[in-house]
């Protein structure tokens, strides 16, 4: 059973059964918008990164995207660069697997952003969403869908944080901003912790 | 919807393939088994040699089939491409008749057979049971009926082995065939690299209870000959499988067995193989979480080790990784709060501020501990699942304290890997991760017998060197025992001789094939032989022509132990020696020096790519090595024998005797 999040809403990561969760995975999907003809048209293919940032506090402690596809302590993993988006059908173009259990004691919230590395704005995107769903058994607990795609070239998706029960949870965030890597969103990431 | 197959039974093909399309079969039998077809004419009759698909001859129209003997084969069927007179396609298996091999199914995992379409999506699948004595086995057959292809499960087998196998089916020259089988398959054995491990779920690591804590599930195979080439005995699942078991129904002990004739034509058997109770699991401990040696994905047991490791030394690395980070937070988290304390002049003293203080230390302290906690789980786990590998690793990987050295015999597979020492990281000294390399060795080895920072006081300049050439010694050893007999051979320069006491069991034992190169002649008869046998591979290797290298020349993998560089090299030597280091490696000369770097500072900056081109080891612990996925500094440490022990002067006797034996 799946939450369609909305901006800014939080929901716990506790399995239905109360057991808390162990390994999700945050999913990132897009497709190019539709556009007459291929001919000529030299812009049809959107990259866009997703990224995960490490905090500790309001410290970045790590980062995973397409350049380091493994966290240092080895709980937060990418699954791999995709160039194109649209693989499949309202599937998962690219991923980051988190293993809750192994983030280290020091981490405390788990930033996952979008950026277009190839510099088109998210008018040309379609169907963009991320969600997260649960390793173990495959369920998506939440999705969040990109709405009015406008000009900006990067978003601010979501987080999974540590709550005050040590429980973690996760929030939609879906801030706009811009730049071509993770790099250039630390400001606007700054703003969410 | 897969069909499961009992003897007997026929079952239809999809439209899309029973018309003439085409389909794969796939036979696991967890050992390597020769998988061979038939053709038979209307009357199920083999007309000729040329209806026989087998590894010497894989190819006939519309059939392929291994090249190899394998514990996985996939044969490759077109129904189309059949000749019109072919009325029936015999699939067959039959044991090779090598050293080692078992001599009878009875011995190994049942052979489970797959048709599968091209996508790999499973027709039908039939387990072999009841196999006892015999050696070649008719597992399945596809035959035509109406224009349609269908599909028998047969499971007839043959206690005298493919010729009485192939007279049956009506073959004049069965006896000779069968023979002509067998010697391909023995010359490919040979070379091959070991049986594939049984299927498993897709993305699953694979669970296997071989060799350790001795409840192989199928410990009714024959006894094995070497671990390094023993793939394992597939274990019960530890969950019910979503899919059917493939490779061997669990030969629990709920499955009643009736003896099985010899000739294998008992009445039918209508206890459906797949359907086995299920058995209980072997892993004990909460949520199975035992370790188990060889959990790791790989083809064979070795490869399963190898990445095990692999995977022990990355999971160290990243948990030392997340305690290393957890501590430098919380450290620098304290310095701030603590800064922010002094900052202000009306807090500064005071209780107030003590209190501050207090506090930002104890945040630190608890955060610190919770890492250690954390960190030292993982210690804790992977300790347990260390002290398990660690007696199960073959000699290429085996500390020299480890039983496999007692009886050892030389491997008849070539190693993948060999361990060249222990690193470990300064907060658990004690979890030491075996250093494994693949080989060939990418690059040569330097051993370096000067003195560096780290270098323990007790040890002089004299020592250094001593423990820098036991170190070559004993890993010039291993890797003579970790090759087939006679497929690697080692060559020593010493030039003035010092090394002698400590090359003493590599010359008494008779490991080497000729003494250490002495004096100037020596040195430079030793290099000038390696490079032309370099330059010659290179030669043909460029030119495609490796037939036409002359027959003396020694194609085995060599390595050559460089004492006291140095001293004793003439210019010519030095760079000599520059090109083996370069060229070597490709072409299976490898290079290992034991040098140290200070003696050689006279030819200044123009040995510094050597050095660079060499891996570094030291024979004394030595915080230098780097992993690949976070950089953490590891300690090295050479693994020699105990002292006082005589391992290596025994397995040198065996590499010579075994040498000897094979007339190498």
């Amino acid at each position: 059973m799946t939450v369609n999040l909305a901006k800014g809403q939080q929901i716990s990561l506790q399995k239905s059964d109360g057991g808390a969760l162990s390994v999700v995975r945050m999913g990132l999907g897009w497709k190019a918008a539709p556009r007459r003809g291929l001919f000529g048209s030299r812009t049809r293919e959107i990259d866009l990164d997703a990224s995960a940032v490490l905090f500790a506090d309001n410290q970045p402690v790590d980062v995973v995207f397409f350049r380091h596809l493994v966290s240092d302590d080895g709980s937060v993993r990418h699954t791999g660069d995709n160039l194109v988006g649209g693989a499949g059908a309202g599937g998962d173009d690219e991923s980051i697997i988190v293993d809750l259990q192994r983030v280290p004691v020091h981490i405390n919230q788990i930033v996952f952003t979008v950026n277009s590395f190839t510099g088109q704005t998210f008018q040309e995107v379609q169907d963009a969403f991320c969600r997260l769903i649960d390793e173990t058994n495959g369920q998506e607990l939440a999705r969040y869908t990109l709405t009015g795609g406008g000009q900006y070239t990067a978003q601010v998706m979501a987080k999974v944080f540590r709550g005050a029960n040590g429980q973690w949870q996760m929030s939609a965030i879906g801030a706009p901003a811009s730049g071509r890597t993770f790099q250039d969103l630390m400001p606007a990431i700054a703003a969410h912790l | 919807m897969t069909a499961e197959l009992t003897r007997g039974q026929n079952h239809p093909l999809p439209a899309d393939i029973s018309g003439g399309g085409r389909l794969e079969v796939r036979v696991s039998t967890g050992k390597p088994v020769i998988a061979g077809a038939t053709l038979g004419d209307e009357h199920g009759r083999v007309r000729g040699v040329e209806w026989v698909a087998h590894p010497g001859s894989p190819q006939l129209p519309g059939l392929e089939v291994s090249r190899q003997a394998a514990a996985e084969n996939h044969l490759a069927v077109d129904l189309g491409a059949m000749p019109e007179n072919v009325h029936w396609v015999n699939i067959l298996l039959a044991l090779p008749q090598v050293d080692g091999a078992p001599s009878r199914f009875g011995a190994i995992a049942s052979p489970f057979v797959a048709i599968t379409g091209l996508d790999g999506s499973e027709i039908a699948t039939y387990t072999i049971t009841d196999l006892n004595s015999e050696s070649a086995v008719l597992a399945v057959e596809l035959y035509r009926r109406q224009g349609a292809w269908k599909v028998r499960a047969v499971g007839q087998g043959y206690a005298g082995g493919l010729s009485d196998m192939l007279r049956d089916q009506g073959l004049p020259e069965a006896m000779e065939l069968a023979s002509s089988i067998n010697e391909a398959v023995a010359r490919g054995l040979a070379r091959s690299v070991a049986a594939p491990p049984p299927r498993t779920e897709e993305g699953e690591r694979v669970r296997r209870a071989a060799t350790v804590g001795g409840n192989a599930a199928g410990s009714s195979a024959a006894p094995h000959p070497d671990p390094a080439s023993t793939p394992a005995t597939p274990a019960p699942a530890t969950s019910t499988p979503a899919t059917p078991a493939p490779a061997s129904p669990q030969p629990g002990p709920a499955t009643p067995a009736p003896a099985a004739a010899a000739g294998g034509t008992g009445p039918l058997n209508y206890q459906h193989p797949n359907r086995a109770p299920a058995p209980v699991a072997p892993v004990a401990g909460q949520d199975g979480s035992e370790p188990v040696a060889g959990n790791a994905s790989g083809w064979t047991m070795e490869e399963r080790l190898y990445n095990q490791v692999w995977g022990m030394f990355e999971d160290l690395a990243r948990t030392t990784a997340a305690y290393r980070s957890a501590v430098d937070f919380a450290e620098s988290r304290m310095e701030q709060e603590l800064d922010k304390v002094l900052a202000d002049p009306a807090t500064r003293v005071g209780p107030a501020a003590d209190a501050a203080r207090g506090a930002a230390r104890a945040k630190h302290g608890a955060l610190v501990d919770q890492a250690r906690a954390a960190l030292d789980r993982d210690i804790a786990q992977l300790t347990a699942e260390s002290n398990v590998v660690e007696p199960a690793l073959p000699p290429a990987f085996a500390q020299w304290e480890s039983a496999v050295w007692n009886g050892f015999k030389p491997s008849m597979e070539t190693p993948m890997a060999v361990r060249l020492g222990d690193l470990h990281l300064p907060e658990q000294p004690q979890l030491r991760i075996p250093m494994l390399v693949r080989l060939p060795l990418e690059r040569g080895l330097w051993i370096d017998a000067g003195r560096s920072p780290n270098t323990p006081m007790t040890v002089d300049s004299e020592q250094a060197k001593r423990l820098a050439m036991d170190t070559a010694v004993s890993l010039a050893v291993r890797m003579l025992a970790a090759y087939p007999a006679g497929e690697f051979n080692v060559n020593v320069i010493d030039p003035a001789g010092s090394g002698a006491a400590a090359l003493a069991p590599l010359v008494r034992s008779g490991a080497l094939k000729e003494p250490p190169a002495a004096g100037a002649e020596g040195v430079s008869a030793m290099i000038s032989k390696l490079i032309q046998r370099v330059d010659l591979v290179q030669m043909a290797m460029r030119g495609g022509a490796s037939d036409a290298l002359p027959p003396h020349l020694d194609l085995s993998e060599q390595l050559l132990i460089v004492n006291d560089f140095p001293f004793g090299f003439d210019d010519r030597a030095v760079t000599q020696l520059r090109y083996l280091a370069d060229e070597g490696p490709s072409v299976g000369v490898q290079l290992m020096m034991v040098a140290d770097r200070d003696d050689a500072r006279a030819y200044g900056p123009v040995l510094d790519p050597l050095w660079r081109a060499l891996l570094r080891l030291t024979p004394t612990p030595d915080d230098h090595l780097a992993d690949p996925w976070v950089g953490h500094a590891w300690t090295f440490c050479p693994l020699l024998p105990p002292t006082g022990s005589q391992v290596l002067q025994q397995v040198g006797e065996r590499v010579a005797s075994a040498r000897e034996q094979f007339n190498r």
